[in-house]
């Protein structure tokens, strides 16, 4: 298999298995930790603060420190919860998760599981999320966290028909589900990405916007995926307490808590596949080598997780009625409609 | 109209404070790192009347209570010795004080830093300090003792007292006896 280095090193066997499943895993626990800091330090700089700085070299061990703190915490199960679904719920949720990181192509020799429905299967484990949320509201008998699940649900379904209208367009502008196809059609420098409307002759800046207008709906869809602010309405600490995660403590919150960041780097990976190129390097073949196109998408990547936290401490959070406005009214039609003219395109080019 | 108005005005407001917040990012951080590079009282940032933990000249205490009974939170416990004659302490200014202070006790846990007790002082022997920091992981640790006697010396002292009382009492009743049997005689 072309499309996986560690198969041609020590072959396609259980061991290969392991360390294929593995290495996304190795991955997201070191992302988390990143992103942890990343998101003190860059909250902090926002609020003109420091942020941590006693754990280690200016506070870059905090991270490690909360995972400490968490792991040491008592596992609460209150007393008349659903015991078995309260259980499950947070890893229901990583889960969901951690499955997209199956299909998502770090590099063009490394792609976990590079089935050739991958867009598809990442928007139907995402999905996975919510049910770990409604179960972990529901589950918790308690009115903040069943509020929270509710408002999840009622997010899950306003959010997921733009984003789906928004991956369509991008599978019909590849016409490819597959990941891998997707990004090799955006070879050739930042001008062949799809966020430019992808190849062709210069006749194809007509399509500029809708592309434009179908890569912004799908960024706001995906925080409003990862629930975080402006949409955040499902956890809101100012209306319920911390939404559908009141109940939970120590590990299981630990847990919610790592979905979240491994899903922000899902979403942000997602973006980044089908707009900006994946692991293509924005210089054409210049530095398009298997390691530098690892970094090429890591840091793409992660340059929307700080945009992702630095949304999060620009803008006030959303009313549900609001949220409702923006996800049915607004970019509903858009998508539509730039669906349509991208289509159109797709067909004529 | 309106619509493409609000979708315009949603993305750009949303567009200047995310510019807001990015310059923001840069900018010089406020924070004073208490204690690694900041210190109030070695950047002189305390103020001079600051109200902090209490200390006591315990030489020019002169054992009146005064603090004690205006204490709103009776967090001062003193207990004194009659001082005998010819073992007398040294005041501050140079005369001898009538009573030794064998116990001045603060309860820092209790101590409400209202100041009442350095403006009743006649002797300005329990003042206020600048020091702050003196947390600890034992409530009884900040129970300050400020008694400058041991326990022996206290003993002594109280021992000295009683065998001057008895002797005194010897005395006066033996004057007494004199007295009666002068009265007696004449």
């Amino acid at each position: 298999m072309e499309q996986n280095f560690v198969y041609d090193l020590i072959g396609e066997n259980l061991i290969g298995y392991v360390i294929v499943a593995a290495m996304p895993l190795m991955f997201v626990l070191v992302y988390a930790l990143v992103a942890i800091l990343g998101e003190l330090k860059i909250s902090a700089w926002i609020q003109e603060r420091l942020g941590p700085m006693r754990t280690g070299w200016k506070g870059v061990l905090q991270p490690i420190a909360e995972v400490v703190k968490l792991l040491q915490k008592e596992d609460i199960t209150p007393a008349n919860v659903n015991k078995p679904l309260f259980n499950v719920a947070p890893f229901i949720m990583f889960t969901g998760a951690y499955a997209a990181y199956a299909v998502i192509p770090f590099s063009s020799v490394f792609v976990p599981s590079g089935i050739n429905i991958g867009l598809f299967y990442v928007f139907a484990v995402s999905a996975f999320a919510i049910i770990g949320i409604v179960m972990g509201g529901w589950a918790s008998n308690n009115k903040y966290s069943l509020l929270g699940a509710m408002r999840a649900a009622a997010q899950m379904i306003s959010y997921e028909i733009p984003i789906a209208i928004a991956i369509l367009a991008v599978a019909t502008l590849a016409g490819s589900l597959d990941m891998q196809e997707i990004i090799k059609q955006q070879a050739g420098g930042i001008w062949n990405w799809f966020l430019f409307g992808g190849t062709g002759s210069i006749a194809k800046v007509w399509v500029i916007p809708f592309t434009f207008a179908l890569f912004l709906i799908y960024f706001i869809g995906s925080l409003a995926e990862t629930n975080r602010v402006p949409f955040d309405i499902p956890e809101g600490e100012s209306e319920i307490v911390a939404g559908y995660h009141t109940e939970y403590s120590g590990m299981k919150f630990a847990m919610f808590f790592f979905a979240e960041y491994s899903n922000m780097f899902v979403v942000s990976a997602i973006i980044t596949i089908l707009f900006l190129g994946g692991w293509q390097s924005p210089f054409g073949d210049f530095m398009n080598g298997p390691v530098w196109q690892s970094i090429w998408f890591i840091s793409k990547a992660m340059f929307f997780v700080f945009v992702q936290i630095w949304l999060r401490w620009t803008l006030p959070r959303l009313r549900v009625d609001q949220l409702m406005y923006v996800t049915w009214k607004v970019m509903l039609p858009v998508a539509f409609v730039a669906f349509f003219a991208v289509a159109f395109w797709a067909m004529i080019k | 109209m309106e619509y493409f108005k609000n979708i315009f005005s949603g993305i750009s407001t949303a567009l200047v404070g995310m510019k807001i917040t990015f310059s923001h990012l840069f900018e010089k951080n406020v924070t004073l790192q208490y204690p690694d590079t900041y210190h109030p009282i070695n950047s002189g940032d305390m103020p001079a009347n600051a109200r902090n933990r209490i200390d006591v000249d315990i030489e020019a205490c002169i054992g009146c209570l005064a603090c004690q009974r205006d204490c709103p939170v009776n967090c001062i416990k003193i207990e004194t010795v009659k001082a005998v004659a010819g073992d007398e302490p040294m005041g501050k200014d140079g005369k001898t004080k009538k009573l030794w202070v064998s116990q001045f006790d603060i309860d820092f846990a209790k101590c409400c830093f209202c100041s009442l007790c350095t403006e009743a002082c006649p002797t300005d022997a329990i003042f206020m300090t600048q020091v702050f920091e003196y947390a600890t992981y034992d409530r009884k640790d900040l129970v300050y003792h400020f008694s400058d006697l041991s326990a022996e010396q206290v003993q002594a002292k109280k021992a000295a007292l009683a065998k001057a009382t008895a002797e005194k009492k010897k005395a006066e009743a033996e004057a007494k006896a004199k007295e009666e049997a002068g009265k007696n005689e004449a």
